[in-house]
């Protein structure tokens, strides 16, 4: 079995993000780019799959799409552990262009499971996934948050409100995971960056395939009116401006 | 033309959340001079649907079928596609919740409709078709322009209010038949908590964090919540440590909520819890670090202990809301 992990390239969820050109453009200077949080779990559990010899997956590749620079985060991602990288160069221009040339890759190369992030935290569209099922006409399961393989068979926690459902699915299919995948992200050791270095990373060209959707200008948030305080001993007063004021409560 | 709003239901049962996507699409319908028409899968009574007329939808579609009962996604993205074509539908409205995330970008590559995923009003301009959303997990808004001829909008939660615009729908059956083996997806087991107020519908969200102390200090917050009918969550440090579910983490990797009220006890408001909650049309913070970043998010805050602060809080409400 093989499992293909995609990957997205974002900037450090704590930068405050600047935009240049008349905000029509991400100011790119000063951030530091990581793997999407999302991703880095999906890849954690992909790994975790892999070191149980009992499941057999000989392979975890990382697919992503993206230009020269976002190697190192590639790299990084082979260095926690994956065992190839596949990078389709092109510029990330939407979801629906990005899930097109994930499609390609995988119609010349075929997995069994395909590991997308519930969301990017960048764009925050929640869409990559779903859309290259769609491509590839197999099934997706989104909102996973517990992937196993019993028996040979595949389990998937899927959350629904206020619960979850325990369900099984045939492969190839495209899983969209979200927290509770794993516990915690898998950091690379030194003995991984070192191998990281001649790891394969096959570079390929994208499909022509036109984007759907276009961000025009950004916006920064507005700056809110400065915060009300209350006296600790006299919480009263908060709770009559919930009720009078704001009618919250 | 017109203008297709998928409405979930639970359990045959309508929520706010239907309403509200309802009287966005009606609007949206009005803005492109056409027609909203709502649909729903599963098995939902007359009157029930009926309810959606209330928030402007013209026409209701019931799909049902052997089959259609659980989730899956290629054969609800079959129905609905199907019916959108049918009522030649130019926008497609869904929820950004579970269901939505899970179809909407299905139904974007097979209707070659760009996806305008979690927006949060209604279309800046229809020619060209421009709309708003949140990136960088609330650390910015963008302007998206959707060049395809179709188009599908995921809604934010509790980002547009009800509009009432009575009208009587018809409503129109359609039958679904599944070939042998559609269906991919098998459900073994559903595990459900029942008579809790989700995180996600909640209006009132009490929520703790680290500067709680210990997992021995929430009785206060969860009476609180109880008084104002509101959901309890928490920051990640609290459930990583196992002091409160993982469910109830919010968060940028957690529950992304927008209610009306959010209470942060003892939690400093982190960038990344911040893109959980950011969208809270209230935000009330207690803690003892003055220059803690959640107060530059909150409107309301009080300085100090957050746990000597609750039990007079809990006067306070008990007090007000006695009268």
């Amino acid at each position: 079995m093989r499992i293909l992990v995609c990957l997205s390239n974002v900037p450090d969820t704590t930068t405050k993000v600047k935009f240049i050109d008349n905000l029509t453009k991400l100011d790119t200077g000063g951030i530091q780019w990581v793997i999407n949080p999302w991703d880095e779990l999906s890849l954690t559990r992909a790994l975790e799959l892999k070191d149980d010899a009992a499941h057999n997956i000989q392979q975890v590749t990382i697919a992503h799409v993206g230009l020269a620079g976002s190697e190192p985060t590639i790299r990084k991602a082979l260095a926690i552990g994956a065992d190839d990288a596949i990078r389709v160069n092109a510029d990330p221009r939407d979801a629906y262009f990005v899930a097109a040339q994930l499609a390609e890759v995988i119609k010349i190369n075929p997995y069994d499971i395909i590991l997308c992030g519930i969301e990017s935290s960048d764009y925050n569209g929640s869409t990559v996934g779903g859309m290259l099922a769609e491509f590839l006409g197999i099934p997706s399961v989104s909102s996973v948050s517990f992937l196993n393989i019993e028996n040979g068979q595949v389990l998937i926690h899927r959350e629904i409100d206020g619960g979850k459902e325990i369900l099984t699915l045939p492969t190839p299919f495209v899983a969209i995971v979200q927290k509770g995948i794993t516990k915690e992200p898998r950091i690379a050791a030194m003995r991984g960056i070192m191998m990281a270095r001649t790891k394969p990373m096959k570079v390929t060209e994208p499909v022509a395939t036109g984007p759907l959707t276009e961000v025009l200008k950004y916006e920064l948030p507005k700056p809110h009116a400065a915060c009300k305080f209350f006296d600790p001993e006299h919480p009263k007063q908060l709770v009559e401006m919930l009720q009078n004021e704001a009618k919250v409560i | 033309m017109s203008v297709l709003v998928f409405t979930e239901n639970w359990d045959g049962k309508f929520k706010k959340l239907s309403f509200e996507l309802v009287s966005y699409a009606s609007k949206l319908a009005e803005m492109l001079n056409t027609s909203a028409i709502a649909m729903s899968i599963g098995t939902v009574a007359d009157d029930e649907l009926q309810k959606l007329g209330k928030y402007g939808a013209a026409k209701i579609i019931r799909a049902t079928g052997e089959g259609m009962n659980i989730l899956d996604n290629q054969t609800w993205v079959n129905s609905i596609s199907d019916i959108a074509e049918k009522e030649k539908a130019t926008v497609i409205v869904l929820s950004n919740n579970i269901m939505g995330k899970a179809l909407a970008p299905r139904l974007s590559v097979r209707m070659k409709a760009g996806l305008g995923a979690g927006v949060s009003g209604l279309p800046k301009s229809t020619e060209p078709f421009v709309v708003y959303k949140k990136v960088f997990s609330g650390n910015a808004f963008a302007d998206v322009l959707i060049r395809s001829e179709k188009k599908i909008l995921t809604l934010s939660q509790n980002s547009f209010q009800l509009l009432e615009k009575p009208e009587v729908p018809e409503i129109m059956n359609v039958s679904v038949s599944l070939e042998a083996g559609a269906v991919k997806t098998q459900v073994k087991d559903v595990q459900k908590q029942t008579g809790k107020i989700l995180l996600t519908d909640a209006e009132v969200v009490v929520s703790g964090g680290r500067g709680m102390k210990s997992p021995d200090n929430w009785g206060p917050l969860l009476e609180l919540a109880e008084l104002l009918g509101a959901a309890t969550a928490c920051s990640r440090p609290v459930s990583d440590e196992g002091w409160r579910p993982h469910e109830e983490h919010t968060g940028q990797t957690g529950k992304i909520i927008a209610p009306n009220l959010y209470f942060a006890f003892g939690i400093s408001g982190a960038t990344q819890h911040l893109a959980g909650v950011s969208s809270s049309k209230f935000i009330v913070a207690i803690n003892s670090d003055k220059d803690a970043p959640i107060f530059e998010a909150a409107q309301y805050g009080i300085v100090g202990d957050a746990i000597k602060i609750l039990p007079k809080l809990i006067e306070a409400v008990k007090e007000i809301k006695g009268k």
